[in-house]
């Protein structure tokens, strides 16, 4: 009970996992390009997650940057995979990913 | 929960910066160049003056006078940890500055380019840019900056690979290499999270001396290393991490496939080398594992796999660029072979090894475009009947094929016997995969050869008597690289020297 009551590091790490199993789920089933790179920023914040419960739970600042330098990360990525995907949509005028593949022999 | 610094803590900060720039000189350079490359652009539109491009290889080669400086300076670690300079990472900025120069070269050479877009705008930037991000993964020794500086190479070649905005290939390979960098360099991240909740440290000498002096959970620590080998194997081009690389290779612009074949895939060996010898250098060391398994056990894995997957996929294909790219996955198992050797002479390998892969393979595509330039086609039917309308060429070719196979008098040949002796010397422990390296090398020879097959011994369709020309700079480059890949294939004792050189690396705890 007493596991259950009081928020602890296990928390934090079980809804992580849960999240990244969520990302990786979404990247591997979804045939939307956008909705894989929403995946993708699921897996960016599980980790983000474990980050912050670490620096935490273990004293210093070094998890606290990493996750900060990894929220900016994916706010670039974000930015070039919309102009990439945007770009694919003038041309293929779908973005499903599975049906963009004109080079497979 | 954490307290302010107080003022001279400050104050050490402030000086400990000042002392770390004198050591980050090349890059400081670097991104000057590439600042002054967007300005350029701004202020004189278009390609045709080429100023952009000359001002390019002309800065690139200026960075080499600061990489030589560097020499002098004592190995060690700045920036409080995140950044290191010794002769290891001294021999990838060499490295990248060549191959970023050539990429430039290459471009030049390429009328594809005129036809696909109207002005090269911000591509020479990008190039320089994704200089600068390699150097820094070759140099980062702490896991931020192995994550920032690789999130800078795959997002410059994300760009790179769509440059032809209105052709569906290239875009359709931009697309399917961000997918797969997102998701593999995310799973990295996560990898990176786990390590960090292990040590409670980020910088990659204390995670080995933290290791070592707690132990760890066996089991933990073989999920992060596939973890972090999903984003090391991605940048390599390993199986089973590749399945961006062949449709990525067909549709980038030629240049660029000839420049992430090399470059990129080269930083991401320096990264793996640096990341696995200094955090995690203990294979085979006497502590319990799961069933004996560790990263080395992981990446002989991926090496066969690699080896076996790239040349036998590598023998139905009809597109040249296709070929090659099946051919740098199999070309990645063999480097990996060096790696886990894990002494000086196999870091000396690899690096020898990656050499020899810079000269061949790009001069393999550089005569793919040349070819392409005139036939407008990189279909292997078209090969036919080439070697008497481009007599040099051809023979460029076949002399950068045949060392791909790794056959002599050619510096692959070096390349592949070093690899493999570097795995004798570990005695009857590693037989096994040097005779699995020399088969698949058996296989890749027929697929290699059917280049200069098509080229020589069948005729083409249209028989016609014309010669095609490709101009006297294109011609110099081609012959310059043959001489350099038949000369080092004689003499590498230079080669040998430089890499022998350059395989000390700091904070490394390996025999």
């Amino acid at each position: 009970m007493e596991q259950l009551t009081t928020i602890g590091l296990n928390h934090y790490l079980t809804i992580s996992a849960i999240l990244l199993s969520l990302g990786l789920f979404a990247v591997m089933t979804r045939k939307n390009a956008i909705v894989v790179l929403m995946g993708v920023e699921l897996i960016l914040n599980a980790a983000n997650i474990n980050f912050l419960a670490f620096s935490k739970y273990n004293g210093g600042m070094e998890g606290v940057m990493f996750a900060l330098f990894v929220i900016v990360i994916a706010a670039a990525e974000a930015a070039i995979a919309l102009a990439i995907v945007i770009n694919i949509f003038k041309i293929f005028k779908s973005v499903d990913v599975s049906s963009i593949d004109s080079m497979k022999e | 929960m954490f307290e302010l610094p107080s003022g001279a803590e400050i104050q050490g900060i402030i000086a400990s910066l000042k002392a770390s720039v004198g050591f980050f000189i090349p890059e400081i350079y670097l991104s000057v160049l590439f600042m002054l490359l967007i300005l350029i652009d701004l202020v004189a539109k278009g390609r045709k003056n080429n100023l952009l491009s000359i001002t390019t290889l002309l800065g690139l080669a200026g960075s080499i006078f600061f990489i030589y400086q560097q020499h002098s300076m004592p190995p060690g670690e700045f920036f409080f940890g995140m950044y290191v300079l010794d002769e290891f990472a001294l021999f990838f900025k060499y490295f990248f500055v060549l191959s970023g120069i050539l990429a430039v070269i290459v471009t030049m050479a390429d009328e594809q380019f005129d036809r696909e877009v109207k002005s090269m705008g911000e591509y020479y930037a990008l190039i320089v840019a994704m200089v600068i991000g390699m150097i820094m993964m070759a140099s980062s020794a702490d896991l931020l900056m192995i994550f920032l500086s690789m999130e800078l190479v795959s997002f410059t070649a994300y760009i790179l690979t769509g440059y032809f905005k209105r052709n569906s290939r290239s875009s359709e390979a931009a697309l399917k290499y961000l997918v797969y960098g997102a998701v593999s360099s995310g799973l990295m991240v996560y990898g990176f999270s786990l390590i960090f909740g292990l040590t409670a440290q980020t910088n990659l000498i204390k995670i080995s001396t933290e290791l070592a002096t707690h132990g760890y959970d066996p089991l933990l620590m073989i999920l992060l290393t596939l973890l972090i080998l999903a984003g090391f194997g991605y940048k390599i081009g390993a199986v089973p991490f590749h399945f961006w690389s062949p449709d990525v290779y067909e549709g980038a612009p030629t240049p660029i496939t000839a420049y992430l074949s090399v470059a990129s895939k080269a930083a991401g060996f320096a990264l793996l080398m640096r990341f696995f010898y200094i955090a995690v250098p203990h294979g085979g060391q006497p502590y319990e594992d799961i069933l004996g398994i560790d990263w080395r056990s992981l990446l002989i894995i991926l090496s066969v796999a690699s080896m076996i997957y790239g040349n036998v996929v590598a023998l139905w294909q009809k597109n040249v660029k296709r070929l090659l790219a099946y051919s740098s996955i199999a070309h990645a198992g063999y480097l990996i072979l060096g790696i886990i050797v894990m002494d000086k002479f196999g870091t000396q390998a690899t690096l020898i090894y990656l050499l020899s892969y810079f000269l061949m393979n790009f001069g393999a595509f550089f005569v793919v475009i040349l070819i392409a330039n005139k036939t407008g086609s990189e279909n292997l039917d078209d090969y036919r009947g080439l070697g008497k309308k481009m007599p040099l060429a051809g023979a460029a070719l076949t002399v950068f094929l045949v060392s791909l196979v790794g056959l002599p008098p050619t510096v692959g040949f070096i390349g592949k016997l070093m690899i493999f002796s570097a795995l004798l010397t570990k005695g009857s422990l590693y037989i096994w995969l040097a005779l699995i390296g020399i088969m698949t090398s058996v296989i890749s020879l027929y697929y290699y050869m059917l280049i200069p097959l098509n080229m020589y011994l069948r005729e083409s369709k249209q028989p016609d008597d014309t010669t095609f020309n490709p101009g006297m700079p294109a011609q110099i480059l081609m012959v310059v690289l043959m001489v350099l890949t038949l000369y080092f294939g004689l003499f590498f004792t230079p080669l040998s020297d430089f890499a022998e050189y350059s395989s000390a690396m700091f904070g490394i705890v390996l025999q």
